[in-house]
Formats: C-alpha cells, sequence, structure tokens
C-alpha cells in the first residue's frame, strides 16, 4: 500500500515536449512508472520516446485511460491546464510548475473544491511511492520502501530529512510534497487523512514552513482524527517579518506564520516537532525503534 | 510587489476609485510646481512603503507657496522608520467629516479574497482590531462569482457607517474588488476612507501590494517597481535571477531550494552564528549560478565565513564544486568556506573540490557539522 501513487497510475504529463517534461517523463518512466501520455496542444500525433502525444487531455484520457496528470507547463499556461485536466475526468493532479499567479491559483481551487478531483502542489516536486511510482522530481535513489508516510511544503528540505531518516534505516510509503505557495491544492490534513487510512504507514511525517496557517490547522486535525504518531519539523524560525523566503507562501507578516508559533501549536497537541533534521530522525528512533 | 501610495492611486483612479487629485514629485521645484498647478490648500506626502508617515512628520500641509516649497524641503531625504525619501505625493488638500477603514485581502487560511469594513479609520487598525473587534466586519467572497452589491450592503449597515453613505462606500467597494481582481492585488488597504464635509467618498491613501507572478499580465505595474528601496544586494541577486534576501548577521549562507535554505539558516543559528543572508541557487543550479551567487554573498563585507549546503536531487553536486571552483579562480575571495555536499554525485563533487586543493576550504558530511564548523570560522575571523 501507499497514498496516491502506485502500480495502477497511468500517468499522463501536461508539457511532456518541453526540455524538462521530457527528462522527467522519461526519469518517471525508468523508475517504473506507467507513464500512458503526453499533451502538447498542436503536437497530437507525435511521439516522445515512444509516449504517444495528444492535442487534448479529452483525446490522451479516452485513448489511453490516463487517471493522473503531471502538469510541467509554463505558469502563465499551468492554470488551464489544471481546468482542462479535471475537466477530461482525471482524479488526480500533480501541478510541478512553479510561479503561478496568486488570483490563478483561488480560482483553480475554488473551482475544484466543488467536484471529484484532487490537485497537489503547484510548486511541488511531486509524489514518490518507493517502489511502485514516482511522479515528479524527487530523486527516487535515496528512499526505499517502508512505514513511514512523508508530506512537505518544500523539495530539497523533504530529500534531506528523508535522507536522515533513510541513514537510520527507515523506508518510506510515501512522500508528498504539497508545494510552497500561498493557495496548495492540498493540505497537510488532505494527506493526514490519507496516511491515517494507509495500512502501511505507522508514523506520519510533516515537514512546514513559515508562513499561513497549514501547520496550526494540522496540529488541531491531529488531535481529533490520527491515531498515528505525527512528528513534525518547521523551517525557518530565524526569518525576518516581511520578507518573503524563497517560497512565495513563505512570509512572516506581522506575529503571524512564525515558526515558533507553529511549533508551539503542534506541540500543544501532542506532535513532537525536531529543531533540526537530524534531529527528526532521532525521534522517529525513540517512536519506532531502531532500524539499523 | 509593494506600491507607493501614488502608483496605487493611479491603479484606483484607472477602475473608477475616487482620489484627491495629485502628482509626484522628486525634486523641491517639481513639488512646488505640482503644489501652484494644484491650487493652495495641499497636502505634501512622503512616499515609503512603511505606515507612521504622518507621525514621522512626513505629511505636512502647504496653504501658500514658501509653505509649499519649505516642506518639500523638509520631507525630501528624510528617514521615516529606516527607509528614505526619494519621492513625494502633492496633493489637493480635503476637508475631513469622517474617517472609515477599507480593505481586501487574500485569506490564505479561508482560500478566498476577504473584504473589511470599518468606522474606525485613519489610526492603526491592528490597534482597533485589539480594542473594539466588532467596529471591522469583514466577510469573504466566492473568486468564482465576485464580489456581488449584497456584500458591498451588507458589510456598509453591520459596520454602522453614516445612512447616507451607505451605497456610495458599497460602490466604492466594489471598484477595490476590481482593482484587487483585474490587478493581480494580493493586498488593496484603504486607510482612511473619507467622508469629506460635503459627504463625498474618496480614498485618501493607497496601499496595494500586485503578485511579483502575475506582473508579465501588467507591464505597467512592473515599471513603478521602486529600484531605490531595494537594498544593492537584493537587486544584484535579481538581477542574476538568484533568490537572496539580506539579514544581519556574518555567515554567508548558499543552498539548494527554500526549505533547506530556511532549514540551513536556523541550524546555523542553533550552533551560536548570525546568518548573513538567505541564498537559493535554485533547482538544477548549474556552475554559472553558483559562480555569481559567491559574488552576491561576497558584496556584503560584514561576512566573515560561508556555508555551501547543497543536497542534490536534479542539483548536481559536481556541477556546484565546479561552480565553487570557477569562483575561486576569478574573485579569490580571502573568507573561509565551509562545504558540505550530498545527493547526486556527491563523491563526484568532493573528489573534484579535494583535486583543486582551494586555500581556506573546509569540507564537511553532515549539515550539523557543517553549520558548526562555519560558526567557529566566523567567529574566529
Amino acid at each position: 500500500m501507499a497514498i496516491l501513487v502506485d502500480q495502477d497510475t497511468r500517468l499522463v504529463v501536461s508539457g511532456i515536449t518541453g526540455r524538462e517534461g521530457t527528462f522527467h517523463s522519461l526519469r518517471n518512466r525508468d523508475y517504473g512508472t506507467n507513464v500512458v501520455a503526453g499533451v502538447t496542444p498542436g503536437k497530437g500525433g507525435q511521439d516522445v520516446d515512444g509516449i504517444p502525444v495528444f492535442n487534448t487531455f479529452h483525446d490522451a484520457v479516452r485513448e489511453t485511460q490516463a487517471n493522473t496528470v503531471m502538469v510541467f507547463v509554463p505558469p502563465r499556461f499551468a492554470a488551464d491546464s489544471i481546468l482542462e485536466a479535471e475537466d477530461a475526468g482525471i482524479g488526480l493532479i500533480i501541478t510541478i510548475t512553479e510561479g503561478i499567479p496568486a488570483h490563478d491559483e483561488l480560482r483553480v481551487y475554488n473551482h475544484l473544491r466543488n467536484g471529484t478531483s484532487r490537485l497537489v502542489g503547484p510548486n511541488c516536486p511531486g509524489i514518490l511511492s518507493p517502489g511502485k511510482a514516482n511522479v515528479g522530481i524527487i530523486p527516487a535513489q535515496f528512499f526505499k520502501e517502508g512505514n513511514v508516510g512523508l508530506v512537505s511544503r518544500s523539495g530539497t528540505l523533504t530529500y534531506q530529512i528523508g535522507n536522515e531518516l533513510a541513514q537510520r534505516g527507515f523506508g518510506n510509503s510515501t512522500i508528498v510534497g504539497i508545494g510552497g505557495d500561498p493557495v496548495p491544492g492540498s493540505s497537510f490534513i488532505d494527506m493526514l487523512e490519507l496516511f491515517e487510512a494507509d495500512p502501511e504507514t505507522e508514523l506520519i511525517v510533516i515537514c512546514g514552513e513559515i508562513g499561513g496557517s497549514a501547520e496550526e490547522e494540522a496540529a488541531d486535525y491531529i488531535e481529533a482524527n490520527v491515531s498515528k504518531p505525527v512528528l513534525a519539523y518547521i523551517a525557518g524560525f530565524t526569518a525576518p517579518p516581511g520578507k518573503t523566503m524563497g517560497h512565495a507562501g513563505a512570509i512572516v507578516s506581522g506575529s503571524k506564520g512564525t515558526a515558533a508559533a507553529k511549533a508551539e501549536a503542534l506541540e500543544a497537541k501532542g506532535v513532537r516537532v525536531g529543531r533540526n533534521p537530524t534531529q527528526v530522525s532521532e525521534i522517529a528512533v525513540e517512536i519506532l525503534g531502531t532500524r539499523v | 510587489m509593494d506600491l507607493l501610495e501614488y502608483q496605487g492611486k493611479q491603479l484606483f483612479a484607472k477602475h473608477g476609485v475616487p482620489v484627491p487629485e495629485g502628482r509626484p514629485a522628486t525634486t523641491v521645484p517639481e513639488a512646488v510646481e505640482a503644489a501652484e498647478d494644484l491650487g493652495y490648500p495641499i497636502v505634501i506626502k512622503a512616499q515609503v512603503q512603511i505606515g507612521g508617515r504622518g507621525k514621522a512628520g512626513g505629511i505636512k500641509l502647504a496653504k501658500d507657496r514658501a509653505e509649499a516649497e519649505e516642506s518639500a524641503k523638509a520631507i525630501l531625504g528624510m528617514d521615516i522608520r529606516g527607509f528614505t525619501v526619494h519621492e513625494l505625493y502633492v496633493e489637493e488638500a480635503s476637508e475631513i467629516d469622517e474617517e472609515y477603514y477599507a480593505a481586501i485581502v487574500f485569506d490564505r487560511s479561508a482560500k478566498k479574497p476577504m473584504v473589511m469594513l470599518s468606522r474606525m479609520g485613519g489610526m492603526d487598525v491592528e490597534e482597533v482590531a485589539d480594542t473594539d473587534p466588532e467596529a471591522m466586519r469583514m466577510l469573504h467572497v466566492d473568486p468564482l462569482l465576485g464580489l456581488q452589491d449584497f456584500h458591498g450592503r451588507r458589510l456598509a449597515f453591520e459596520s454602522g457607517i453614516a445612512e447616507d453613505v451607505v451605497r456610495p462606500v458599497g460602490a466604492m467597494l466594489a471598484k477595490l474588488y476590481d482593482v484587487f481582481v483585474k490587478e493581480d492585488a494580493t493586498l488593496v488597504e484603504v486607510n482612511p476612507l473619507l467622508i469629506t464635509k460635503s459627504r463625498e467618498v474618496v480614498a485618501l491613501d493607497a496601499k496595494v501590494t500586485v503578485d511579483d507572478n502575475a506582473l508579465f499580465r501588467h507591464p505597467d505595474v512592473a515599471e513603478m517597481r521602486d529600484l531605490s528601496a531595494e537594498d544593492p544586494q537584493e537587486r544584484m541577486a535579481k538581477e542574476r535571477a538568484l533568490t537572496y534576501v539580506k539579514l544581519d548577521g556574518n555567515v554567508g549562507i548558499l543552498g539548494n531550494g527554500a526549505g533547506l535554505v530556511m532549514s540551513t539558516l536556523d541550524v546555523v543559528a542553533q550552533a551560536g552564528g548570525r546568518p548573513a543572508n538567505f541564498l537559493d541557487a535554485g533547482g538544477g543550479s548549474k556552475a554559472e549560478a553558483v559562480t555569481s551567487a559567491v559574488e552576491v554573498i561576497l558584496s556584503d563585507d560584514k561576512v566573515s565565513a560561508v556555508l555551501f549546503n547543497i543536497f542534490g536531487g536534479i542539483t548536481r553536486c559536481d556541477e556546484v564544486a565546479r561552480g565553487l571552483i570557477e569562483a575561486f579562480e576569478q574573485i579569490r575571495p580571502d573568507v573561509p568556506f565551509v562545504v558540505r555536499l550530498d545527493g547526486t554525485n556527491d563523491k563526484e563533487g568532493r573528489a573534484l573540490l579535494a583535486e583543486a586543493n582551494l586555500p581556506n576550504v573546509h569540507t564537511e558530511t553532515t549539515m550539523l557539522g557543517a553549520a558548526e564548523k562555519v560558526v567557529e570560522l566566523a567567529e574566529a575571523a
């Protein structure tokens, strides 16, 4: 078991003919992901190393029964691509694109909320279920199958923490990047719900950062709904207020959104918070026992 | 991107929000000329991206040419809480009867725009929210539907503003919402929203933040960027497409990925050091990007040691190592470097560094070890 992506994933890639799109589509396929199609308007009928390209998502779904999309198009085209994928009935929309205008994200989020498609991202590294499927840009070579579910707002920090856990012998059920934008399609809460229901997952690690209130909301949700142990890390204790720290969503406004407030909110609900990535793996050992 | 008051008012005027007539000026003669054209009394206002201008003496009334000249002289070049005044806004004076507050914000938690109205304007809005929370009325708008007339009406009635201005205030909220959506703003704030003696409704101030990611749709707004207000190092980084935020310590920091860099700053602080900057060299960092990043970091002369913290995913550690070697050839830094390379091609990267045998470069294998080492070196410098 794993969550969201596995052997049943049939992936269509939006923007497959672009340089990055091609590179990562083939990388995902090499890992074992079933990449069934690509979509680039005007390039229907071509193929990318044997993967058929279609003009529309509707064609791709009809011809290949794609059930998951990875969006790799430039920011100004991304909202349109997400909405088209949803219109074609694709249930899981994983958006890697960084820099989508906030108002586009607002419209997409509020529209998708009324339907059944799930958006993960934008501005995220994707989803990896080790040994099963990799959708996105996560470097899969550092991770193996296991019982730790990991969900994060940041890419490279996920690799750092995942790697610290791996060095202590832990593997992962699934690693999900929910992205660093102000309006993520999926929240920590959405992923906590899925990991709680996933029999393979025995420990959930959430990796947050400054800005917004997603970690505080997750803390309340965990207390009420999660029976599995949850461990957290928050980046940005030294971030000054009013400055965007690389991610559009990582900004401390006034006294709100600070790392200290988030850690406090989580600890108040019984969630242990590691003060650095190494400490996270040390606490994981305390919770699950030694694996090496 | 935060706009200056007069820039925000230009966007207001474009969407039909009533604003007093005014002109920007960057010199005293320009300000006097604007005042003469507008007719007295006028108000001269410092254009800086910080609140509390009035209290700091950055807003002055002038009744004639001599007063206009004197006020313009006094305000230009003034320091307001760390911001130097480079621009003035000369505006016709308004006769104030009542002062309200209106704002549209991007509510990340609800993931909807939130419209706010208060009958208590002209003062610090956070203070109002603390002392009299009932005075601030707010409601969410479905971004797929947009602001409806009833939203404006409801806010106007519930906030207890004077009945004769309920309709025009509602109309102004609708126009402010147009600014918010059509200009891709993430914040539109009017404080005070003025009711004049003749009961006209006017936006006397304007605070507008436009989404940087949407500037491609707004070339006119993109041109408003106030380069003089930006830190020179931050500007240099922007020109090289690097994400850099200047801080006030002495440990220069470079990493790949925003989250990892934030975490690196924290770990350096935990080890007792003070980070000099946030610098994200980005995913897939190439050698040239690393070389320019080193230049940006070292352009801050407070930096006494530099930490490279790289976890290679898409980024290849051998590329980073090549960039660093190149930077040493070009710049010949005189401060120590601590380099931690982990992930994709880390062995190749470390081998390249060992071979190059750069002066004063220390390699570490863990993030914590690297942080402790760089703090030790920075303190010794």
